[in-house]
């Protein structure tokens, strides 16, 4: 089984990858306590400092640590420069199309997308039509999931253009290798990632409303419950912006304030971490006690700049996506340099016959779905979980799509039996505002338990240091 | 800073501090009821413990009986009791959680190891052990806890808050400790002898007895412990030390509206500094705490409109 997927790390003849190949004499010469000793010593460290994520579903306020692996996984220089080039375009594409779709809806006019898998698509946002943003940006921070295949090419598995997360971890996965692992460093040139907050808070100032020179930029989280709360707390602090809730805000006369102890203080961009629909009770969910009443209002008045944009679901939609390539070409008269996985829409009856009939090949997914949730992976199901997705599908087939089984590439991991190969995806973040940028590499996650291909730390999945290499070999 | 931050930093600091006073009433009224004495005055002396803090009703739906083990339960380990060590203890933590991103990372550390390990104590443990060592415990964390915010914390708006919360709820806890031993006391006649160890285990719950030992040179007199423990201002739990701290505070995170706030704190403070002992206990002892934790009461409700619910 193996033997069919990639591996990040040997070749198909079981020869090291070269750029894996200091790695791996060093891996070699190291006695096996003291990796053993090391990785206690990350799991002490990452518990002391609370570097934890919350789990829906569990007891209220439980908190699990994301397992660390300690075996890096390694992208040589020249293939990370062809992903950046596939991801920055395919962002770029991704903003041209919401600014489109808000605007003139060109796309839909040439008739290259079926207008009602936009426009009454629920993440496609009403309120957000003729409403120019911030030098025409949406998707301020994009999180694009990729993944390796086959004989090793990759394909983007979902854009995540809502409220991507998971940065915190790439960082903090940086800071801890290091401090484990210094020689590793010296023995190798990796592209640094810890600038990241910086890179952020910059690509944030350079979208602040019209006219403000000296913007003020603050990070809006659901709260201390919120799944990612560490990561909030994380970047506010890295940045050195204040943190803040909706009940800190308020809006007097189209504009947005914080409430200080030294009186209300003028607010210009807004980092929210907080989806579309509990963004402002008088606009969105009704019963919403995390938003800010009137925000909606200030945000059209051009007042204050939210990153990301409202209204940026409809274009990571699982509907959505078979479309990005079109859009590349529309949009920017390229050819999409990254590859998008072949995807049925079983909206489409003759898709959902072949569908109906594979099963137990593919993956569905709800369209709406995320983090791992509400998918059917058709080879590690069950005959009756397989069945009972079928219902679920007949019921409502417009709420899904199917993808084939991606063989996802493997990279070494550290499991309870020894170094074993695992499946991996990478997660990129990339930043648009007046440029677009990303630092190199990204949050590398992986599925601990053996043949699993659900990376979610929802899922029981784990992360990795991700190095990108400045040369080709080391 | 935002208003929220400061209000979570505000009452991480009261809330610390109010476990530790509650340690060092619980512990002192412990010591006493060692003393020989008839069962009814014990008993009483645990009521006024619970009537103290107003809590003589939620006591009583759930203990059948006022004795000290079930209101040691009750004021140490009762999840329920808003009041209790845990719930303190708890409510602290949870305003540091709050606000982690605020705190230096060995404050939320020592903050949230505290709650860890009072998690894991349960009261037949704590009573098996020895409540005094419990006691010590609380007293010793919440000096940790101290000192690590001061050893680690910027001189900045957040530990002007803090230190603001906690010398707001120490004035407060001393007045009450006093007022209640006084009253005690002064129920249960002259016998001279008991007395002295009375008023000096109310001297070392508030860690002042050789400090008592040094600034007088006479016996331990009922006036003497009042002047210590309100008028002298290098006793660092006196209500005058208090009060000097809270009107340094306010000068330092003064804002537009809360010029009211400081005249109230510098009248409180004035009417401490320029007090006289005599004059004091011949208005009455508990006329004159009754009025100083009045005073406090309305400083804390200025603080929370001026800065911390501020629109």
């Amino acid at each position: 089984m193996t033997a069919n997927f990639y591996n990040e790390m040997v070749d198909d003849e079981g020869k090291l990858r070269a750029h894996y190949r200091a790695f791996a004499d060093w891996l070699a010469s190291t006695p096996a306590e003291r990796l053993a000793r090391k990785r206690a010593e990350a799991d002490t460290a990452f518990h002391r400092v609370g570097i934890t994520f919350a789990v829906y579903g569990e007891e209220a306020g439980t908190e699990r640590l994301i397992p660390f692996d300690i075996i890096p996984r390694i992208i040589p220089a020249g293939e990370w420069q062809a992903l950046q080039a596939g991801l920055w375009q395919r962002v770029t594409a991704l903003n041209a199309f919401l600014n489109d779709i808000y605007h003139a809806q060109e796309i839909l006019r040439a008739g290259l997308i079926p207008p009602e898998q936009v426009l009454r698509n629920p993440q496609f946002r009403p309120e957000m039509i003729g409403v120019d943003v911030a030098s025409g940006i949406y998707a301020h921070v994009a999180g694009v999931d990729i993944v390796r295949a086959g004989a090793g090419e990759s394909y983007v598995l979902e854009d995540n253009l809502r409220v991507p997360s998971g940065v915190s971890y790439m960082i903090e996965d940086r800071k801890m290798m290091m401090r484990l692992f210094p020689e590793l460093f010296s023995r190798h040139k990796i592209a640094p990632v810890q600038h990241y907050p910086d890179m952020l808070l910059e690509n944030l100032r350079t979208v602040a409303p019209q006219g403000v020179s000296d913007p003020t930029v603050v990070l809006l989280t659901p709260g201390a419950y919120n799944s990612a709360y560490f990561e909030h707390t994380f970047l506010a602090q890295q940045m050195g912006v204040e943190l803040v809730e909706g009940r800190d805000l308020f809006v007097r006369d189209d504009t947005v304030y914080m409430r200080t102890t030294q009186g209300p203080q003028r607010v210009d961009v807004i980092y929210r971490r907080l989806d579309d629909d509990f963004l402002d009770p008088l606009a969105f969910k009704k019963d919403s006690m995390l938003g800010v009443p009137g925000l909606l209002s200030a945000y059209r008045a051009g007042n204050v700049t939210l990153a990301n944009a409202i209204g940026t679901g409809v274009a990571d939609d699982k509907s959505i996506y078979p479309y990005v390539p079109e859009m590349i070409r529309f949009y920017l008269g390229e050819t999409a340099l990254l590859n998008n996985v072949p995807t049925w829409i079983l909206r489409r009856p003759e898709d959902l016959a072949y569908v109906l009939a594979h099963l137990p090949e593919l993956v569905v997914k709800e369209v709406h779905g995320a983090g791992g949730y509400g998918m059917l992976v058709g080879p590690a199901a069950s005959k009756s979980e397989i069945e009972n997705f079928r219902a679920r599908i007949l019921a409502a087939p417009d709420k899904y799509i199917a993808q084939p089984t991606l063989a996802l590439s493997n990279c070494p991991t550290f499991v309870d039996t020894g170094i074993a190969p695992r499946h991996v995806d990478l997660r990129p973040f990339v930043l648009s505002g007046k440029g677009i940028g990303t630092v190199p590499g990204g949050l590398t996650r992986v599925a601990l338990r053996a043949g699993s291909l659900v990376v979610n730390s929802s899922q029981g999945g784990g992360t990795k240091d991700t190095w990108v290499l400045e040369s080709e070999n080391a | 800073m935002l208003s929220r931050t400061a209000d979570h930093l505000y009452w991480l600091a009261r809330y610390t501090e109010r476990a530790e006073n509650l340690a060092r009433l619980l512990d002192v009224s412990y010591q006493m009821s060692l003393l020989p004495q008839s069962v009814a005055s014990q008993n009483e002396n645990w009521r006024a413990i619970l009537a103290l803090n107003s809590l003589e009703d939620a006591f009583a739906q759930v203990y059948a009986e006022v004795n000290v083990e079930n209101v040691l339960h009750f004021m140490v380990s009762d999840p329920a009791n808003p009041s209790s060590i845990h719930s303190c203890l708890r409510a602290a933590r949870e305003n540091a959680h709050a606000v982690r991103g605020t705190l230096t990372a060995e404050m939320w550390e020592s903050v949230n190891a505290t709650w860890l390990e009072l998690r894991q104590q349960h009261f037949d443990q704590i009573l098996a052990r020895g409540i005094s060592e419990f006691f010590d415990w609380v007293k010793l964390r919440s000096a940790l806890i101290r000192g690590v915010t001061f050893g680690t914390m910027l001189r900045d708006d957040a530990l002007h808050f803090i230190r603001l919360g906690g010398l707001l709820e120490r004035g407060d806890n001393t007045a009450r400790i006093l007022d209640m031993q006084y009253h005690v006391l002064h129920q249960n006649g002259d016998e001279a002898a008991t007395d002295f160890y009375r008023w000096s285990a109310l001297l070392r719950s508030v860690s002042a007895f050789q400090v008592y030992r040094k600034v007088y040179s006479e016996a331990i007199t009922p006036a003497r412990v009042a002047e210590l423990l309100i008028l002298r201002m290098d006793m660092p739990r006196s209500l005058h030390a208090c009060a000097d701290g809270i009107v340094r505070m306010l000068q330092l995170i003064a804002n537009r509206v809360s010029a009211e706030t400081e005249r109230q704190a510098g009248v409180l403070h004035a009417r401490l500094h320029f007090a006289r002992i005599d004059d004091v206990l011949a208005g009455g002892l508990h006329a004159y705490l009754a009025d100083f934790m009045d005073r406090i009461y309305h400083l804390g409700d200025g603080i929370s409109r001026d800065f911390l619910v501020a629109a």
